[in-house]
C-alpha cells in the first residue's frame, strides 16, 4: 500500500500566475480592498495567504491584514481518530467584526475543512461576509460549499490525492497527483 | 495402616541425617529408617529423586476461626496447611472473640480434631481481650493445650504489662510471641517508611517501630528471665538487637517470614494491594540481613504469619485495605527459591528452619522422623518448575502479591500421623 | 506525538514528550479562553465526570470549565468518604458511571492511589485530581506551563518549592515534572514536614529559607494546613511563619525577577506576607488561568478512539 505520483498540475510558474489572477479577482469583485482581510488555513492556506496579499499589495498598494486559521478543535472527526492531532495556535490579529474575509486553503475536497473554519471564525466574531479562496479544487464535495475564487479546478477520482507543495513549508513549489495503489 | 516413602533423599536434622533410604510408616509413628523397607500390607509412595523431610510446622498462621470465617476457617486453613506441606499449624487468637481463655482454647481444639486436616496447636492471648491490659487465664490455657502466648496483630504497649506477661508466662516455661510494634511511631502508616514510600505519598511505618518494641522486650525477658520469641522480624535492625541480646544470654528465640525474604517496599508501588502486610516489606538490606540471621542462628525458624482476607476486603483503596498476606500455599517455593536455589543455605538447614526450630520453640514433640515419633513427613521436589496462582489457592484467602512468580520447588505430598492428606496437588481428607 | 496511555495518573511515569505534548497543547487552548466565545465543539458529545471525595472549588471547577470550554457534558459528584466506609465500593461506583457512558472520569481521592485503582477498573479515561500525598498531575503541569510562559524554559532553572512537602502531592509532581525538563528543585521546610530519602528524587532539601532561596529563578510556596500542627508536625502557626514564611526580606536573597506561585488556597500571613502574594512577580492568578487551559488540552488529548482516516 503506497502512494504514487501521477501527474504534475502545476508548476511554481503556474501557481505564481493563478495565485496574481485570485488577487485580482478578489479586489474586482469586491470593488476594491476596504475592509478587507485574508486569513489562511493552516498549513499550506498560511503560504497561499501571504502570497495573495503581497499581489494586492502590488497592484492597489494597500496592506491586508493576514490571519491564521487553526481548525483542528472544530474538526468533525476528532472522536473517530485514534490519535488526537497537533493543535497550533490562530492568530487572527483583527477584530473581525465588519471584516469582508477571504478564506484560503489549498485544497478544496469533501468541504469538510471549510466547514470547520466557518465554525471557528463565526465562534470568534461577526463578519460582514466570508469568500472562499483554492488553489486548487478537486472536486467531490459532501457538503453544499463552493470556492468564489479557484486558481485550477482538476477532475480527480478518490483514490487519487492532490498534493500541494509551496515554499515557506516545502522545498519544492508544485501541484501534483498522487494515487493509492495496493 | 502403613505406609513406605520409597527412594527418596531423607533430611532429618535432629537425627543429622542426610542420606537416600526409605521411610516406614506404621500405627501414625516412624517406624523403620534404612535400606529396600517393606511391609507386606503396605501402601508404597515411590519418592524418587524427592526430598523426605519431617512434616513441616508453621508457628505462626491466622485461621480467623471462630467469628471470621469469610476469611479462613479451621477446615480450609488446615487444607491450605497441608497443600503447603504443612502437617503442624499454630493459630494465633486475634479471632472473634480473641481466644483468652480455656473454652476459647477448646473450641479451636474441637474444630481442629473434627474438621482440619493437620495439627493445630493454639496460642492463646497474653491479655484479655488482646487488650494489652490485664493478663489472660495463661495457667488455664496453657493446662489445655496453649502452646505459647501471643497478642499478635496488636504489641503489648504497656512495658509493665509485658514485664508481668513474662515474669508468669516463665512459670509454664512458654515463650511470649511479641508482635512488635510502636503504635505511635508507626501510627497511620502503610507500607515500609524510606524512598518508596516517599514516591508514593503512603505514609511510613519507620524499622523503629518495630525495632524499638524488640529492644524493650529483650530487655525485659532479660530481667525476668521469662521466653521472648519474636514474630516476623523484619528489618536488620532487629536482627542486630535480637543478636546481641542472644550474646548475652537472653532467652529470645525469632522467626521471619517468606515474604518478608522474597519481596521489598518496592513492591508497593501500583498500590497492589495484597503487598500491605504488618510489619511492611522492608528494603533489600534488610533481607540481607535477614538471611544472615537465618544462617548464623540469630533467627531460628522460618513462619508464613499466613494471614488470608476475604476478597472484597483487599478490593479497595491501599489505605483502606487490611494488613496480611495468605501464605500457607507458596512457602516451601519461595524460601526454596530465597534460601536455597540462591546458595544463601543448604536444604537440610532450611528444613531444620520449619521443622525442628518451631518445635523447640514450641515445646512440641515433633520436627523430627527418629523411630517412635508421629509420623508427620512432607515430601519436598525443590526442581519442579511452576507459576503461581493464588487464584487456584485452598485457602478462602486469595490475597497474595505472588500470582504470576515463576518458582522452582513444591510440595509433593503431605502426610500426617501416617495418613497421606496431599498428594500431588490433591487433599485426600 | 500522543499520549500512550488512556489516563493520565501522575508525572513521574510519563515521558518528557508527553508532558511537551500537553503543555504545548495547552498554549491555542488558553487562546479560546479569552476568546469573547469560550466554547469550541471539540468534545460535542462527550461526557466528562468529575468525582471528587475531598472539598475542593478551584480544581473541581478548573475541571468543569475546561470540559465545558471543549463542548462537553460535564457532571459533577462530590462524595464525603464516609459513604465509602459505609460499604459503598469505589469499584461500584466508577463502573456505575461508566455504565451511563461517560467518557473520562476525573477523581479525587484522599487515599493515595485511588485514581490508579480506577483507572485499572474502567475503560474510560481517567484523570488524577489528586490523589492523598501521592500525585497531583494536573497541578504540576500548569505550574510548568506557567514557569515556561514567564521564564521561556525550565532548564537550568532553580525553583524552590516552600513548605509542607511531606503531605504534598503538588511538591511530589512538580518534582518530576521539573527534573525530567532539566530543573534544578530545592524543597525547604521544617524537618518534621519532610519525607526521608527526598535527595532519591533528584532535589537538593534544605531547611534555612535564606539558603534554598539564594539565586531562585522560581519560588512555589505550599499550603500549610492547619491540622499539621495540630498533630505536632510544627510547634506553632507563629513560628512556622516566623522560620518558613515568604516575606519580601526573604524573597531578596532570590533573583530580581523571581517567580511567585503558590497552588491556592494561601494563607496569607501564614506561608505567604500579603504584600508577597500581590507582588508584580506573583503568577498566582495566571496559575489559574494556565490550570484550565492545561486540563483543556488534557480533556483533548484523552477523548480519540477508533482509526485514522485519510483526509485531504
Amino acid at each position: 500500500m503506497t502512494w504514487i505520483e501521477k501527474t504534475q498540475i502545476m508548476d511554481a510558474d503556474g501557481i505564481r500566475r493563478a495565485l496574481v489572477r485570485i488577487a485580482h479577482e478578489i479586489i474586482e469583485k469586491n470593488k476594491g480592498v476596504k475592509n478587507l482581510a485574508l486569513v489562511g488555513i493552516r498549513r499550506r492556506g498560511v503560504p497561499l495567504a501571504q502570497r495573495i496579499a503581497e499581489q494586492i499589495k502590488k497592484i492597489e498598494d494597500v496592506d491586508i491584514p493576514i490571519g491564521i486559521l487553526d481548525i483542528t478543535l472544530y474538526r468533525d472527526d476528532i472522536s473517530t481518530l485514534a490519535h488526537q492531532p497537533v493543535i497550533h495556535r490562530t492568530e487572527i490579529p483583527f477584530p473581525l467584526a465588519g471584516k469582508k474575509i477571504v478564506l484560503v486553503d489549498d485544497v478544496l475536497y469533501t468541504g469538510r475543512t471549510v466547514r470547520a473554519a466557518l465554525d471557528a471564525l463565526v465562534d470568534m466574531g461577526r463578519p460582514e461576509f466570508i469568500q472562499l479562496a483554492v488553489l486548487v479544487d478537486r472536486g467531490h464535495r459532501e457538503l453544499p460549499i463552493r470556492a468564489d475564487y479557484v486558481g485550477k479546478n482538476v477532475p480527480t477520482s478518490k483514490r487519487e490525492m492532490v498534493s500541494v507543495m509551496v515554499k515557506g513549508i516545502d522545498q519544492d513549489e508544485r501541484v501534483f497527483i498522487r494515487e493509492f495503489t495496493d | 495402616m502403613k505406609l513406605v516413602i520409597r527412594g527418596g533423599w531423607i533430611i532429618d536434622p535432629a537425627q543429622q541425617i542426610n542420606k537416600k533410604a526409605d521411610i516406614l510408616l506404621a500405627e501414625g509413628k516412624i517406624a523403620a529408617i534404612g535400606e529396600g523397607l517393606s511391609a507386606a500390607d503396605a501402601q508404597v509412595i515411590d519418592a524418587t529423586g524427592k526430598y523426605v523431610v519431617p512434616g513441616l510446622i508453621d508457628m505462626h498462621v491466622h485461621l480467623r476461626d471462630p467469628g471470621l470465617e469469610a476469611k479462613e476457617d479451621i477446615y480450609t486453613g488446615t487444607r491450605a496447611a497441608a497443600m503447603g506441606g504443612f502437617t503442624s499449624v499454630a493459630c494465633m487468637p486475634n479471632t472473634r472473640p480473641v481466644i483468652d481463655n480455656i473454652s476459647g482454647i477448646g473450641y479451636v481444639q474441637n474444630r481442629a480434631q473434627s474438621a482440619g486436616a493437620v495439627n493445630v496447636y493454639p496460642i492463646g492471648a497474653i491479655t484479655k481481650g488482646s487488650e494489652g491490659k490485664e493478663l489472660a487465664e495463661i495457667g488455664d490455657m496453657v493446662q489445655a493445650g496453649a502452646v505459647a502466648v501471643s497478642d499478635d496483630g496488636k504489641p503489648v504497649s504497656n512495658a509493665q504489662v509485658m514485664r508481668l506477661a513474662f515474669e508468669y508466662a516463665k512459670m509454664f516455661d512458654i515463650p511470649v510471641i511479641a508482635h512488635s510494634e510502636d503504635l505511635y511511631l508507626a501510627e497511620g502508616g502503610q507500607m515500609h517508611e524510606g524512598y518508596v514510600s516517599t514516591v508514593l505519598g503512603l505514609k511510613g511505618i519507620p524499622a523503629a517501630a518495630e525495632e524499638v518494641m524488640i529492644a524493650r522486650d529483650c530487655l525485659l525477658a532479660e530481667y525476668t528471665g521469662g521466653r521472648l520469641h519474636v514474630a516476623h522480624v523484619s528489618t536488620a535492625g532487629a536482627v542486630e538487637i535480637i543478636r546481641r541480646a542472644k550474646a548475652r544470654g537472653v532467652k529470645v528465640t525469632a522467626e521471619v517470614t517468606p515474604h518478608h525474604l522474597t519481596l521489598t517496599d518496592e513492591a508497593v508501588r501500583g498500590f497492589d494491594t495484597n503487598t500491605k502486610v504488618n510489619p511492611p516489606l522492608r528494603g533489600t538490606a534488610d533481607i540481607a540481613a535477614l538471611i544472615a540471621g537465618l544462617k548464623d542462628g540469630t533467627i531460628d525458624s522460618i513462619a508464613t504469619d499466613h494471614a488470608p482476607h476475604a476478597f472484597e476486603e483487599k478490593d479497595v483503596e491501599y489505605r483502606y485495605a487490611p494488613f496480611g498476606i495468605s501464605g500457607l500455599e507458596t512457602a516451601v517455593p519461595l524460601v526454596l527459591q530465597a534460601l536455597v536455589h540462591s546458595g544463601e543455605m543448604k536444604l537440610e538447614e532450611v528444613v531444620a528452619a520449619m521443622t525442628l526450630q518451631p518445635a523447640r520453640i514450641l515445646g512440641l514433640d515433633k520436627g523430627t522422623l527418629e523411630t517412635g515419633k508421629d509420623a508427620d513427613v512432607t515430601i519436598l521436589d525443590p526442581a519442579f518448575e511452576h507459576t503461581l496462582d493464588p487464584q487456584r489457592f485452598v485457602s478462602k484467602g486469595k490475597n497474595s502479591p505472588y500470582g504470576g512468580r515463576q518458582v522452582k520447588g513444591r510440595v509433593v505430598a503431605t502426610i500426617v500421623a501416617g495418613e497421606v492428606v496431599m498428594q500431588e496437588g490433591r487433599l485426600l481428607k | 506525538m500522543y499520549l500512550r496511555g488512556k489516563d493520565v495518573l501522575g508525572l513521574e511515569n510519563m515521558t518528557p514528550e508527553e508532558i511537551k505534548l500537553i503543555l504545548e497543547t495547552a498554549g491555542p487552548m488558553k487562546d479560546i479562553i479569552r476568546r469573547d466565545i469560550k466554547k469550541v465543539p471539540t468534545l460535542r458529545g462527550k461526557c466528562v465526570v468529575t468525582l471528587f471525595y475531598e472539598p475542593s472549588t478551584r480544581t473541581r471547577s478548573s475541571f468543569e470549565l475546561a470540559g465545558k470550554y471543549m463542548g462537553a457534558d460535564v457532571v459533577n459528584i462530590s462524595t464525603s468518604t464516609s459513604s465509602v466506609v459505609k460499604g459503598e465500593s469505589l469499584r461500584d461506583t466508577v463502573l456505575t458511571l461508566q455504565a451511563m457512558g461517560v467518557d473520562i472520569i476525573i477523581v479525587r481521592h484522599p487515599a493515595e492511589g485511588a485514581a490508579q485503582y480506577i483507572a485499572r477498573s474502567v475503560k474510560a479515561g481517567v484523570i488524577n485530581g489528586g490523589d492523598g500525598t501521592h500525585e497531583h498531575p494536573t497541578q504540576a503541569l500548569l505550574d510548568m506551563f506557567t514557569i515556561r510562559q514567564y521564564k521561556g524554559s525550565l532548564a537550568g532553572k532553580k525553583v524552590v518549592i516552600v513548605g509542607d512537602i511531606l503531605h504534598s502531592r503538588v511538591a511530589r509532581s512538580n518534582i518530576w515534572g521539573l527534573n525530567k525538563f532539566g530543573a534544578d528543585v530545592h524543597v525547604v521546610g521544617p524537618g518534621t514536614l519532610l519525607p526521608p530519602d527526598m535527595g532519591k528524587m533528584g532535589v537538593t532539601v534544605h531547611h534555612r529559607m535564606e539558603e534554598a532561596l539564594e539565586g531562585a529563578d522560581v519560588v512555589n510556596i505550599l499550603r500549610i494546613q492547619l491540622e499539621r500542627q495540630q498533630k505536632g508536625l510544627f510547634p506553632t502557626s507563629r513560628e512556622y511563619a516566623r522560620l518558613f514564611g515568604i516575606n519580601q526580606q526573604r524573597l531578596s536573597y532570590a533573583k530580581p525577577d523571581v517567580l511567585i506561585m503558590h497552588p491556592g488556597p494561601m494563607n496569607r500571613g501564614l506561608e505567604i506576607a500579603p504584600d508577597v502574594a500581590y507582588d508584580e512577580r506573583s503568577a498566582i492568578e495566571e496559575q489559574v488561568t494556565n490550570g484550565v487551559a492545561v486540563r483543556m488540552a488534557l480533556l483533548y488529548l484523552l477523548s480519540g478512539g477508533g482509526n485514522i482516516e485519510i483526509s485531504n
